[in-house]
C-alpha cells in the first residue's frame, strides 16, 4: 500500500499540520479508523491536530468523548478487539494517569493473554513535554512508564515529515502504539512533508548529523536542543553524531551501537526526570553491548527528580538546553 | 431547582432568606471574586498574570457554597475556583501568585485547610473523602468540601468518591458546578443525564439541584448539607446550575465551539446583579454604601497586588525543593549541578 513518493511531491507543513494530514489520510484510507478524545471533534483539539476532521468524516468517525481518560482508553480497547482501529487522543500526556489502569492492566497484554486470538491496533496520541510555560502537570514526559510496559510501542517524532510518516505507520501497526508529540515542536518548525501516503517505519532511528567523536542520542523535543549543541561543538572541531531515536519501542540498537563503535563517546538527552528514565535503558544497553568501545563514561543529560516546574521564571532550568548538552559533550571529550 | 431569589431580585418564597448582614457579606464576597476576575484579565493582557481560568458569572456558585464553611473545614478547589478559595479566606496575594506561576502561590496559609487549585480533573474528590473521614475519626465536627465541573463528573474518581463517601458516611459536601461546558463539550454531549444531582441517588446519598446564579440559594442548601455532615449524617452532592460566560481560559477562543445563541439569557441571570437588585430594593444597601464597599474591595485588591509584586522570583534550585522531607543523595547532587550551572552561565554572561 505504501506509495512511492517523488521528491517534488511535498508541501511545507508544521508538525501539527503534518499530524492532521496523517490523520486525514488514515481516515480516508480505512473506514475502520476512528478518532476520539476530549475536544477533538467540534473544536479540532486544543492544539488543532484534529482540525476539520469531524466536518470531513462525520461525528461517528471523529467524536468528542466525555471527560474520562480511563474510559477513553478502555473503550478503545473494546473497539480494537471488535475490529476497529481506534486513534485516541489524551489531551496532555500528564493527564494520561487516570487511564494507566487500562494501559497497564490491559492495553499492553491483550495479545499475550489471548495467545494472539485478539490484538489491539490502537494508537494513543498525546502532547508531551515542556518549553512552552504550561500550567502544572501539562509538561510531563511519561514515556518511560509506557516503554516499561510490555506490549506497547512508543513513538516520539521530532520533525513534521517524521510525524506524518510515523503516525501512519503507527495507525497501520497491528499492536498498540503510544504516540507522543512534543508541544514545543507543534508550530516551531516547518519543513517539506511528502503529500499522500508516506510511511516511516517504526524501529528505525534517524541519523540527524554525522560525526566521529561523540554520539548524542535523543528524541522528540530534545533533538533540536542536541542539534544546537552539536553545531556549537562542530565549530570547536568536535564531530558530533546526533541520533534521533524516533521510536523507543522498538529500539533501534543497531544504529546506536554502530555509532558508538565509531565514536566511543556517548551523551543521552531527555527532558524526563532522571531516575529510571528511558535514557538509563539506552545507557545500560550500550554498557552491555559495547562497553569495550567506550572511551569515556556515558553521560545522561536529563530533567531532574522533581515534578516538572510550572514556574515560568525558572522552568527553563529544568529542561535540558544546548548549553547543558554542550557541557556533556565537552566532558566526554575531556575524559 | 431550588431558588430563593428570582432573576429580578424578588424573593421566591421557597425558603427563609438569611439575615441582612449575611446577605451583605455574600454580596461583598461576590464583589471581591468578580473584581479578581475582572482585574485578572487586565493583568493578563499586561503580562502581569499568567494564563488563568476565569470564573466571572459563577460567583454565586462559588461564594455561596464556600461561605457555608468555617476556617476549620477543608476546601478542595479546582483551577476555576479562585472565587471559592478567596471566600474561605485565601489571601488575594496568594491567589495572584498562584496564577503568576510563583511558588508563593503554592504555600497555603497555615490557618486554612485549602489545597492549591487542582489541575488534573476529579482527582481531588477522593481526597476530600479521606480528609472528611479523618476528621470523623478524630472526633471533630469539621467537614470537607470538594468542587468539580460537569465535565469532571464523568471521571471515575468522581463516582468512586461518591460511593466511598456514602458507604463510609464521610462528612463530605460535594459541589458539582454545572457551568454548561467542558472546554468545547456542552453538557448535553458530556452525558445523557439531564439532572446531575440525581447521580447522588445511585450512591445512596442526598442530591440537591440549586440555581447556581442565586447566591442566597447556594448558601442555603450548602449550609444545610454542611450541618447534616457535622451532625454525622453523611455526604451530600450539590449541583449548582450556572454558566461559564467567559472562555475556558483567558487564552481560549470559544467562538470555535459555541454561538451567541448558547450564551443567550445568561447575562440577565448575572448573580452579582441579582443580589444587588434585591439589596437595593430591600434598602439593605444604598448607592452610597455600595460605592464605599466597591472602593474597599478595589483598595484591598491593589494592596494585595502590591504584596504579590513584592514576592521575589524563585531561585533556580527551588525546582528541587519540597520533593522529599530530606533530599535524596541524587537530589543533593542535582542541586549542586544546578548551582554550578547557574554559576557558570552567569560567568559566561
Ligand atoms: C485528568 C484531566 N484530563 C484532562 C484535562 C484537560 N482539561 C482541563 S479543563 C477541561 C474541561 C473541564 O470541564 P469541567 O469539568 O466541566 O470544568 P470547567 O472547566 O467547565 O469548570 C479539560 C478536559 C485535565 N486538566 N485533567
Amino acid at each position: 500500500m505504501t506509495a512511492t513518493v517523488s521528491k517534488t511531491d511535498t508541501k511545507t507543513m508544521t508538525m501539527v499540520a503534518a499530524i492532521n494530514d496523517a490523520l486525514d489520510l488514515a481516515l480516508q484510507q480505512d473506514d475502520t479508523v476512528h478518532i476520539f478524545g476530549e475536544d477533538v471533534g467540534v473544536m479540532g483539539g486544543v492544539f488543532r491536530a484534529t482540525d476539520g476532521l469531524q466536518a470531513r468524516y462525520g461525528v461517528d468517525r471523529v467524536f468528542d468523548t466525555p471527560l474520562a481518560e480511563a474510559a477513553i482508553v478502555g473503550m478503545g480497547i473494546g473497539m480494537g478487539l471488535a475490529g476497529l482501529k481506534p486513534v485516541a487522543e489524551i489531551q496532555f500526556a500528564g493527564f494520561l494517569y487516570p487511564a494507566l489502569d487500562q494501559v497497564l492492566s490491559h492495553l499492553g497484554r491483550y495479545r499475550h493473554r489471548t495467545r494472539s486470538r485478539y490484538h489491539l491496533p490502537m494508537v494513543v496520541r498525546a502532547p508531551y513535554g515542556g518549553g512552552v510555560h504550561t500550567p502544572e502537570q501539562h509538561a510531563d514526559s511519561p514515556e518511560a512508564i509506557l516503554a516499561h510496559t510490555p506490549g506497547i510501542k512508543v513513538v516520539i517524532p521530532s520533525t513534521p515529515a517524521d510525524a506524518k510518516g510515523l503516525l501512519l505507520s503507527a495507525i497501520n501497526d497491528p499492536d498498540p502504539v503510544f504516540f507522543f508529540e512534543a508541544i514545543k515542536l507543534y508550530r516551531s518548525v516547518k519543513e517539506e512533508v511528502p503529500v499522500g501516503d508516506y510511511r516511516v517505519p517504526l524501529g528505525k532511528a534517524r541519523l540527524v548529523t554525522e560525526g566521529d567523536d561523540v554520539t548524542v542520542i535523543c528524541y522528540g523535543g530534545m533533538v533540536e536542543v542536541a542539534q544546537k549543541a552539536a553545531a556549537a561543538a562542530r565549530t570547536a572541531g568536535i564531530g558530533v553524531e546526533v541520533i534521533d531515536l524516533r521510536t523507543l519501542v522498538p529500539l533501534d540498537t543497531e544504529t546506536i551501537l554502530d555509532s558508538v563503535q565509531k565514536t566511543g563517546r556517548v551523551v543521552v538527552v531527555t527532558e524526563a526526570p532522571r531516575t529510571g528514565g528511558f535514557h538509563s535503558e539506552i545507557s545500560a544497553t550500550i554498557a552491555e553491548e559495547a562497553i569495550e568501545c567506550l572511551r569515556a563514561p556515558i553521560i545522561r543529560v536529563t530533567g531532574f527528580d522533581a515534578p516538572y516546574p510550572p514556574f515560568t521564571a525558572i522552568e527553563d532550568v529544568y529542561r535540558p538546553n544546548a548549553v547543558r548538552v554542550a557541557k556533556a559533550i565537552k566532558a566526554v571529550m575531556g575524559y | 431547582m431550588f431558588q430563593l431569589l428570582a432573576p429580578d431580585g424578588s424573593a421566591t418564597g421557597a425558603g427563609e432568606l438569611p439575615d441582612a448582614d449575611t446577605r451583605l457579606r455574600l454580596y461583598r464576597e461576590m464583589r471581591r471574586a468578580r473584581h479578581f476576575d475582572e482585574r485578572g484579565w487586565v493583568l493578563y493582557r499586561q503580562g502581569r498574570l499568567g494564563v488563568f481560568p476565569p470564573f466571572g458569572g459563577m460567583e454565586a456558585s462559588q461564594v455561596g457554597t464556600a461561605a457555608a464553611l468555617t476556617a476549620d473545614d477543608w476546601l478542595f478547589p479546582t483551577y476555576r475556583d479562585t472565587g471559592a478559595a478567596l471566600t474561605l479566606g485565601l489571601p488575594i496575594a496568594r491567589a495572584l501568585a498562584y496564577w503568576r506561576t510563583s511558588p508563593h502561590g503554592w504555600a497555603m496559609p497555615e490557618n486554612l485547610k485549602v489545597l492549591p487549585f487542582y489541575i488534573p480533573i476529579a482527582t481531588q474528590y477522593p481526597h476530600a473523602v479521606g480528609a472528611a473521614l479523618a476528621e470523623k475519626r478524630k472526633g471533630t465536627r469539621n467537614v470537607a468540601m470538594a468542587y468539580i465541573g460537569d465535565g469532571g463528573s464523568s471521571e471515575g474518581d468522581f463516582h468512586e468518591a461518591l460511593n466511598f463517601a456514602g458507604a463510609l458516611e464521610a462528612p463530605c459536601v460535594f459541589i458539582l458546578q454545572n457551568n454548561g461546558w467542558a472546554i468545547s463539550v456542552p453538557t448535553r454531549s458530556q452525558t445523557k443525564a439531564t439532572n446531575l444531582s440525581k447521580r447522588a441517588e445511585g450512591y445512596g446519598i442526598p442530591g440537591v439541584r440549586v440555581d447556581g446564579n442565586d447566591v442566597l440559594a447556594t448558601y442555603h442548601v450548602t449550609r444545610e448539607a454542611v450541618e447534616r455532615a457535622r451532625r454525622g449524617e453523611g455526604p451530600t452532592l450539590i449541583e449548582t446550575v450556572t454558566y461559564r460566560v467567559k472562555p475556558h481560559t483567558v487564552a481560549d477562543d470559544p467562538s470555535r465551539y459555541r454561538t451567541d445563541a448558547d450564551n443567550e439569557g445568561w447575562d440577565a441571570k448575572d448573580p452579582v446583579l441579582r443580589l444587588r437588585t434585591h439589596l437595593m430594593a430591600e434598602g439593605i444597601m444604598t448607592g452610597e454604601s455600595e460605592a464605599a464597599l466597591l472602593k474597599e474591595v478595589a483598595d484591598e485588591f491593589e494592596a494585595a497586588l502590591k504584596e504579590a509584586d513584592s514576592y521575589p522570583d524563585p531561585e533556580p534550585a527551588e525546582i528541587l525543593d519540597h520533593v522529599f522531607a530530606e533530599p535524596t543523595p541524587q537530589l543533593r547532587r542535582q542541586r549542586e549541578q544546578i548551582l554550578n550551572e547557574q554559576g557558570s552561565s552567569e560567568e559566561s554572561a
